[in-house]
């Protein structure tokens, strides 16, 4: 499909640049209008892609994480989070919900609120070469729309 | 941000973003201020939280399992709807307490 627009971000996969990403992302989607829980929706689920890729996709190092945002026909913002980290071996259990390769810190619920908080999610991830995360969000025409 | 009272009810007032980035120290702090002032009762105030993910689940979650060592109980206050939404999400509602 086709972007309407399109903004790319690459940065190092510190903890620090996880509120960065959430606040670009909540800037670029801003152009479709979005409700306060639609804002909040987008966040949590860039919030949640961009810390898997720091946690889990550099343990041990820096790498960088590529933030892609584009709004596509009919309202749809898509986010892509990508790494060139260590990668998933099984995606299929990587998905399951509470399971977890992080230890005591992570709830192992990222990929579910992933899930629930976008309406479509796909995962890719080659063990070693790195995980790409692309989620789509269809954002509603509001009638008072400018 | 966290206080005990005479009475053993102890308040924290989390504030700001809970994500991966702070919830860690966070966490460790209020494990321990449980660990100093041994409260019955442990209240999370996220009335000032203006986001969080799943990493505050953990930090819930850490935080009622040591206060459940100690022999008190935790609840959570002051929910704003992107929160609690996340902790719905991941079923949380159902095995914490949460004051409306």
């Amino acid at each position: 499909m086709k972007a309407t627009n399109l903004a790319e971000i690459t940065f190092l996969s510190r903890s620090a640049n996880e509120g960065f990403a959430r606040s670009a992302a909540a800037c670029f989607a801003a152009q479709l209008d979005p409700t306060l829980d639609e804002l909040g929706d987008i966040k949590t689920a860039v919030s949640e892609a961009v810390t898997n890729a720091i946690v889990h996709g550099y343990p041990n190092e820096l790498g960088r994480v590529l933030l892609r945002l584009r709004t596509l026909p009919e309202q749809v913002l898509e986010i892509t989070v990508r790494d060139w980290g260590v990668g998933i071996s099984d995606v299929k259990k990587a998905r399951e919900p509470m399971y977890t390769t992080g230890g005591v810190e992570r709830s192992g619920m990222g990929f579910t609120i992933m899930e629930s908080f976008t309406d479509t999610m796909k995962v890719r991830s080659t063990p070693g070469k790195g995980t790409t995360v692309t989620m789509r969000k269809k954002i509603a025409q509001r009638a008072s729309a400018r | 941000m966290m206080t005990t009272a005479a009475d053993g009810h102890g308040i924290c007032h989390l504030s700001g973003e809970i994500d991966q980035h702070r919830a860690q120290r966070l966490t460790r702090e209020i494990e321990e201020e449980i660990n100093r002032n041994l409260p019955g009762v442990m209240e999370l105030d996220f009335s000032a939280v203006t986001f969080m993910d799943s990493s505050g689940i953990a930090l819930v979650l850490r935080s009622k399992g040591r206060m459940e060592e100690v022999g008190g109980r935790l609840y959570l206050s002051g929910l704003p709807r992107q929160a609690e939404r996340v902790l719905r999400t991941a079923g949380i509602h159902r095995m914490v307490e949460i004051e409306k």
